[in-house]
């Protein structure tokens, strides 16, 4: 029997009490938010930071969106009941949690740069963070991935990146970092529009 | 969800599913406004009053057959500025965990009976009548608790796991 998929209504401008009570000031429920920390001193790969903010099509900052990510370790498993090449790094949750700051609209996830993934289809994944946004005036999740540019040969050979025509907007989502610090501003709509993955 | 004060207690219990993979061990996290239609939300600015006694979150991992009960308050609808006058129907935000990330839900749940919601245009952002249908609890009077709670039944459908993935938003949103 095939059920019919619930459908996704918005996050609302009110997503922190529910994914991130301690951030939205509701206190002393859950001792921390879900997803804020994802590497411990045992984690084991390169530490990185990934930050930086969301635009409309206007260029208007958006304060009040909320993103999760998902990635693998440092040797490309995943934290995850499917992973079948062996067990993750038991320190890495690879998964992470963060709402932009109500005020600046910063968001940042400190992290480990993730190994390559087998692709299911055959030949392997460049590294890559996958990111998942939701907010008032969204109605279903928008999926991006975070690639880095200093993995040249892994990026030419991507298996999902070859498929995509429009190259020159490859750089919205192939980012270089300065002193581990990757810097990922997200554009909703415009001319320099993220590309965004139906998954 | 820190309901202390009597209110409209309401229950909400996913009985077992009739699907053949149901979602064990899953987290279930919920939000919603209080029983006078009030977000705890620093932006928000409702004049109904916050209920000291209402925190207004609950999280919980729906058990091995898939189920989960929340116990709390009926959320009031409340008026938000949209058109002239639109009123959200009285609902409850949830997010849902499946076992990959394609699988990641957010939605709302709505209350049997509330004429509000085919008037939210909200809710009328979903085209297909029968898919809002499926966002709307039933009530469930064999599982009230007599002289405490009623209860109301929501049953969530995950999308499948695909493992092909491909892009389609290269033009626009
Ligand atoms: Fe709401």
């Amino acid at each position: 029997m095939t059920l019919k998929e619930s459908p996704s209504q918005t996050a609302g401008p009110y997503v922190h009490i529910g994914l991130t009570p301690n951030y939205s000031g509701i206190g002393g429920v859950y001792p921390a938010d879900l997803g804020k920390q994802m590497v411990s001193p045992a984690t084991k790969g390169t530490r990185i930071a990934v930050e930086g903010r969301i635009f409309d099509g206007g260029g208007t900052v958006v304060k009040d969106a909320l993103i999760e990510i998902w990635q693998a370790d440092a040797d490309g498993r995943c934290n995850s009941p499917g992973e079948t090449r062996g067990a993750a790094d038991p320190h890495f949750s690879g998964w992470g949690r963060c709402a932009c700051d109500t005020e600046t609209g910063l968001f940042r996830f400190e992290t480990i740069k993730p190994g390559g993934v087998p692709y299911p289809g055959g030949g392997m994944q460049a590294p890559h963070i996958s990111f998942w946004i939701v907010a008032r005036g969204i109605n279903l999740g928008l999926n991006t991935r975070l690639y880095f540019a200093e993995d040249e040969g892994l990026l030419a050979a991507d298996p999902i990146l070859k498929r995509i025509e429009h190259r020159d907007r490859l750089s919205t989502i192939v980012i270089p970092g300065r002193n581990g610090v990757y810097t990922f501003d997200i554009w909703l709509q415009g001319p320099n529009e993220t590309i965004f993955f139906d998954i | 969800m820190l309901a202390t004060e009597p209110g409209i207690r309401v229950r909400y219990i996913l009985p077992t599913s009739p699907l053949s993979c149901v979602r064990r061990n899953g987290l279930i996290e919920v939000w919603q406004a209080n029983a006078g239609g009030r977000y705890r939300h620093k932006k928000e600015g409702y004049l109904a009053p916050l209920d000291p006694n209402f925190g207004g979150c609950g999280r919980c991992i729906t058990d091995e057959e898939g189920r989960y009960i929340f116990r709390t308050i009926h959320p009031g609808p409340y008026p938000w500025p949209n058109g002239v006058n639109d009123w959200r129907p009285a609902h409850i935000h949830f997010s849902v965990f499946g076992q990959g990330f394609a699988q990641r839900l957010i939605t709302q749940m709505y209350f049997e009976g509330d004429s509000l919601i085919w008037r939210c245009p909200i809710v009328g952002s979903i085209s297909d009548k029968d898919a809002v249908r499926s966002l709307i609890a039933q009530y469930d009077h064999d599982n009230t608790v007599p002289m405490d709670a009623r209860a109301y039944r929501f049953d969530i459908v995950l999308r499948g796991r695909r493992s092909t993935m491909f892009e389609n938003k290269l033009e626009g949103n």
